[in-house]
């Protein structure tokens, strides 16, 4: 089973405000190929990273979500953002080849 | 494990060169970040045969599951460095710590969207600036864009955002954008889309957000013209970063000159795509595809010796 969590409203506060460990939010669209071409590289990083951090998506087509990527600024997908301890510590704009991504998540919780 | 042949790019060049490779039976892998290349953040394509309408992402899909169809490995990271070991004798460098040797290479590196070089672009990417209307119009809903030039990414995103937005600006430099007439029509259709011609964009401003840009011609007697986002789409350039130690030799703006078999300067080394001198940088799926087709074969001659 896949280990990314699907966030809506609802559940976005206890998934990742709430969060014992980081929690790595990817905001994407099905329309937009780049976050699609992401979905693969965050199932194997969810794997890898399992304990350690949450990988975690949400949908910003559905208009329950909306409010949030407008909370959030979301301005250009895919959009991932480092939440630790309900705060944004890191974002990354655009798509990112698999280790990239893992360097960057290893550099940005010193793990 | 060696390789016969090593294709660095996973866009149309190098998926189409490995299908080819791997029905002569040559033993192939693709290295890539991203599979399709610059294909998925292409709205909508409408000239590649056999497929009247697609999605950008969804033939960059399909063109991949096609080359994996025949057990071919995608790698799904960066090269970091080519190396020529002696005669048929390649390394590569990956992102991820590996090394791949290959008897020969096949770059197909493509080209990157290049950017304006204005105040405020690098600061407001992200937030108001993109460089991919298929991926961020949406979030312009009932809102005012501009796009920046005149080529036919430039009028495609024009009407890509045309159903989208309140207003789109196309801002493109010259006396008349140069798209597909398709492109040029469906412009003048909608009402929605204004052409500002012979203006460039002299800086971008805005806080924690983009607010407005500044023209070097007034719009209605203002250089400021407030927008919520910018598409640039002022073309590209091509990815030669990593061929600094293969030395193969280049064109005066920096794309791989290859003879009408794909050969570059270096033996063993070819290239296809957009980031050669093949097409005369056309830049189509079809010429990449094409150039990837023609390299291969010429691979294989060279590959029975």
């Amino acid at each position: 089973m896949s280990k990314v969590i699907d966030l809506s409203s609802e559940n976005f506060q206890k998934e990742v405000l709430e969060s014992k460990i980081p929690v790595l939010v990817d905001f994407w669209a099905p329309w937009c190929g780049p976050c699609r071409m992401m979905a693969p590289v965050l199932e194997d990083l969810a794997g890898e990273f399992d304990g350690q951090v949450q990988v975690a998506k949400i949908d910003v087509e559905n208009p329950a979500n909306q409010a949030l990527a407008a909370q959030y600024q979301i301005m250009s997908i895919p959009n991932m953002k480092l939440f630790k301890n309900g705060q944004v510590i890191g974002e990354l704009v655009g798509f990112r080849p698999k280790e990239e991504l893992k360097k960057e998540l290893q550099k940005q919780l010193g793990i | 494990m060696k390789y016969d042949l090593a294709i660095v790019g996973a866009g149309p060049a190098g998926l189409s060169a490995s299908v080819y490779a791997s029905r002569y039976g040559i033993k192939n892998v693709v290295i890539g970040g991203i599979s399709g290349g610059l294909t998925t953040q292409t709205h909508e394509i409408g000239n590649w045969l056999g497929e009247q309408k697609i999605a950008g992402w969804e033939f960059a899909q399909k063109a991949t599951e096609h080359a994996k169809s025949y057990g071919v490995e995608i790698k799904n990271f960066l090269a970091d460095e080519i190396k020529k070991e002696g005669e048929g004798n390649f390394q590569i460098f990956l992102s991820n710590g590996e090394k791949i040797q290959a008897r020969t290479i096949l770059i197909a590196l493509g080209s990157k969207h290049r950017h304006l070089g204005v105040k405020g672009e690098k600061e407001l990417a992200g937030k108001g600036v993109s460089y991919c209307a298929t991926c961020d119009g949406f979030f312009y809903k009932e809102k005012t864009v501009a796009v920046v030039g005149g080529n036919d990414s430039a009028a495609g995103a024009a009407v890509f955002l045309g159903n989208i937005a309140k207003k789109v600006f196309v801002i493109y430099r010259g006396e008349q954008i140069r798209c597909e007439r398709f492109w040029r029509e469906s412009i003048e259709k909608n009402p929605k889309i204004e052409v500002l011609s012979n203006t460039n964009i002299k800086e971008i401003v805005g806080k924690d957000k983009l607010e407005k840009l500044i023209l070097d011609n007034p719009y209605q007697d203002k250089e400021e013209l407030e927008v919520d986002g910018v598409f640039v789409e002022i073309g590209s350039e091509p990815n030669i970063e990593l061929l600094k130690n293969l030395k193969v030799e280049l064109d005066e703006d920096g794309y791989i000159k290859i003879g009408p078999d794909g050969k570059t300067s270096v033996k063993g080394v070819w290239a296809a795509g957009d980031i050669t001198t093949g097409s005369n940088k056309f830049k189509q799926i079809i010429t990449a595809a094409a150039e990837g087709a023609v390299a291969v074969a010429d691979i294989q001659g060279f590959l029975k010796k």
